[in-house]
């Protein structure tokens, strides 16, 4: 596997530089980088063969690299085990109604909280800063008593609303819409156009790449999010992939000595991801520098 | 449908009330703003901030003191159901917890997790930043992109994988120990090398974001300061040291808080890769929490555990926003 040899740059020249650029610093420069994308990449293509890999290769003692068979039967095994297809569909239901509700529920309070004055709003600024902070598992136990009493484990709702207005989503959206110059909406204002028009007129398509890097965190974080959909479902159809996945794993009745087939579980739940991502990465480093950063 | 006139009519009621206090912060917005311009501006704005606060309050806000309440008493299983039935026990459940090896373990290895994996996770993130901003023009976007990949994968699917990389017998580590001649351990077996195998995973998955962070703040930096610093005659190493570093500080700050707050909340590695063994060696504080809560259903005991973590947590942070304060301004 071309993983094991990395150095394909030239090697670096001994002796550091000081001063600019020289051959030997951008040589090394470079060394460093690739031996690091092999670090960072091993384990993901060693998940990716293995996957299509016979129990034979999977258990070759000098360890077999590239397949001698290329074989799907680890993924026909997952198919028989677990309905993975629901659970499939159970998380992309669950990430795309809480990227919704997000969408419109962020971009609204963001919106009013850059650019509207109202009474009460450093309280609420405050709220949505405060809330930033607070880990997930703070409110775990009473949410779950909450949702048992009001029956809504084991159901998208319960899975849903939890995460229907996150505060991260305020607060990229109020950092975008404090770019926006006072003097547009003011004039639209003495136009006499009412406020619903201007923030859905005016500022949103305004914000439009702000938007696209609001879903792609919402959904992302939805689509890995566990500990929640953990506690909150028992219902094996219910489940989402990453619990899916999890159960299957830790459950010490199947997953011992099949490998092969949890990396085929493996591999289903990441590359839909990585494929966007590959797809959409611009969006994910300017999401995360203007969320952190302005 | 909702016109001018229709939230102009709702005006006058809402006058008096915004009379009060704000009126001084938005002076500056304008000559032009009359009472029932303000009123409007009112009115939408809470308009606007009632979904989020709806759901604020009810799953947030209401959860976060439920659990407070809780951990002063002895809710169980049955209390779920009844939830008003636990009896109040006062601080039980905190001394409890402090005279628990279990839980001192668990507090331990926590802190262990992020005392080696925060730093890790902060100097790997600033060295490929720094590597990637250091002039280079070709393949700057690949090496960023597969440098980002494993923070957008799921956790738990990370944690799957890296158990097989770490597997004794058909792992990756083991594979290529097996080619080059050298023995493996089996490292999530063992005491003393479980917790930083977990600490390894952590790195590779996270540092990605620490980077992004950094190369956005060294970007950020001004040329000119770097070319007067040159002209004065500094190498890299010094100016790395002088005007990088001092500069990235209000970065340095939010990947460290970050980091930590994620780190300190460990949950899904263990959980995944090694149910907290062996012996509770990888057991963190919130799988603790978890297995109290939802095996066991100490939900009290449970709820004391959180907040426990969550002080830790709120005094880490303040502690970083002290150390790390931007000086130069």
């Amino acid at each position: 596997m071309s993983a094991t040899e990395p150095r394909t740059t030239r090697p670096p020249k001994p002796g550091r530089t000081a001063t600019s650029r020289r051959p030997g610093t951008t040589a090394l420069t470079y060394t460093l980088l690739t031996v690091g994308l092999v670090v960072m990449s091993a384990p993901f293509l060693w998940m990716a063969v293995s996957a299509f890999k016979t129990p034979k290769d999977l258990g070759a003692s000098p360890p077999v690299w590239i397949p001698t068979e290329w074989t799907l039967a680890n993924f026909r095994e997952l198919l028989d085990l677990m309905d993975i297809a629901r659970n499939f569909m159970n998380s992309a239901v669950v990430a795309v109604v809480v990227t919704g509700c997000n969408l419109v529920f962020c971009s609204m309070l963001g919106y009013a909280l850059a650019k509207l004055n109202f009474a009460g709003k450093k309280a609420v600024l405050g709220v949505v800063l405060g809330a930033l902070m607070v880990p997930g598992n703070l409110m775990l136990l009473p949410q779950f008593v909450m949702m048992s009493k009001m029956g809504l484990l084991d159901s998208y709702a319960g899975l849903i609303l939890p995460f229907a207005a996150g505060a991260f989503g305020v607060f990229l959206m109020r950092q975008f819409m404090m770019a926006i110059p006072d003097e547009l909406l003011e004039a639209a204002r003495i136009d006499g156009a009412g406020e619903w028009y201007i923030f859905w007129r005016i500022v949103l398509p305004l914000v439009k790449p702000a938007l696209a890097t609001l879903s792609i965190f919402v959904f992302l974080g939805s689509w890995n999010n566990f500990l929640w959909p953990l506690v909150a479902t028992n219902d094996p159809d219910k489940y989402t992939l990453p619990v899916a996945l999890a159960t299957f794993a830790t459950d010490p009745t199947k997953a011992a000595g099949s490998n092969g087939v949890l990396m085929a579980g493996a591999f289903l739940v990441v590359l839909p991801v990585v494929a966007v991502f590959l797809v959409l990465q611009r969006h994910f480093t300017q999401g995360i520098a203007t969320s952190g950063l302005k | 449908m909702k016109t001018a006139a229709t939230r102009a009519g709702a005006g006058p009621d809402r006058a008096p009330a915004q009379a009060g206090g704000p009126p001084g912060q938005q002076a500056p917005t304008g000559p032009e703003l009359r009472p029932d311009r303000l009123s409007r501006q009112n009115l939408a704005g809470w308009l606007y901030s009632t979904p989020f606060l709806a759901l604020f309050l009810t799953f947030m806000a209401f959860p976060i003191i439920a659990t407070l309440l809780m951990s002063f008493t002895d809710f169980g299983l049955r209390n779920v159901t009844h939830p008003l039935d636990a009896n109040f026990v006062g601080l039980d459940n905190y001394t409890a917890l402090f005279d628990d090896p279990k839980f001192m373990k668990a507090l331990f290895n926590t802190c262990y997790f992020v005392v080696l994996g925060v730093p890790l996770t902060i100097g790997s993130g600033l060295v490929a930043a720094v590597l990637l901003n250091s002039g280079i023009d070709r393949f700057r976007t690949f090496f960023r992109v597969g440098f980002y990949v494993p923070v957008v994968t799921a956790i738990v699917a990370v944690a799957v994988i890296w158990r097989f990389v770490l597997d004794p017998s058909e792992g990756l580590i083991a594979g290529l120990g097996s080619q080059l001649g050298f023995s493996t351990p089996d490292f999530l077996a063992s005491k003393a090398l479980a917790m930083p195998s977990l600490i390894v995973m952590a790195v590779w998955r996270n540092m990605g974001t620490a980077m992004v962070l950094f190369l956005a703040g060294l970007q950020a930096i001004p040329v000119e300061v770097r070319e007067a610093a040159k002209l004065d005659g500094a190498g890299a190493f010094q100016e790395f040291r002088r005007i990088t570093v001092p500069l990235l500080r209000p970065t340095m700050l939010y990947v460290a808080v970050m980091t930590t707050i994620g780190f300190l909340n460990v949950f899904e590695e263990p959980f995944v890769m090694t149910d907290g063994g062996p012996g509770d060696s990888t057991l963190t504080v919130s799988l603790h929490m978890y297995k109290e809560g939802f095996s066991f259903f100490h939900m009290g005991s449970a709820s004391a555990m959180a907040y426990v973590l969550f002080t830790i947590v709120l005094a880490v942070t303040l502690l970083q926003f002290r150390l790390l304060k931007d000086k130069t301004r």
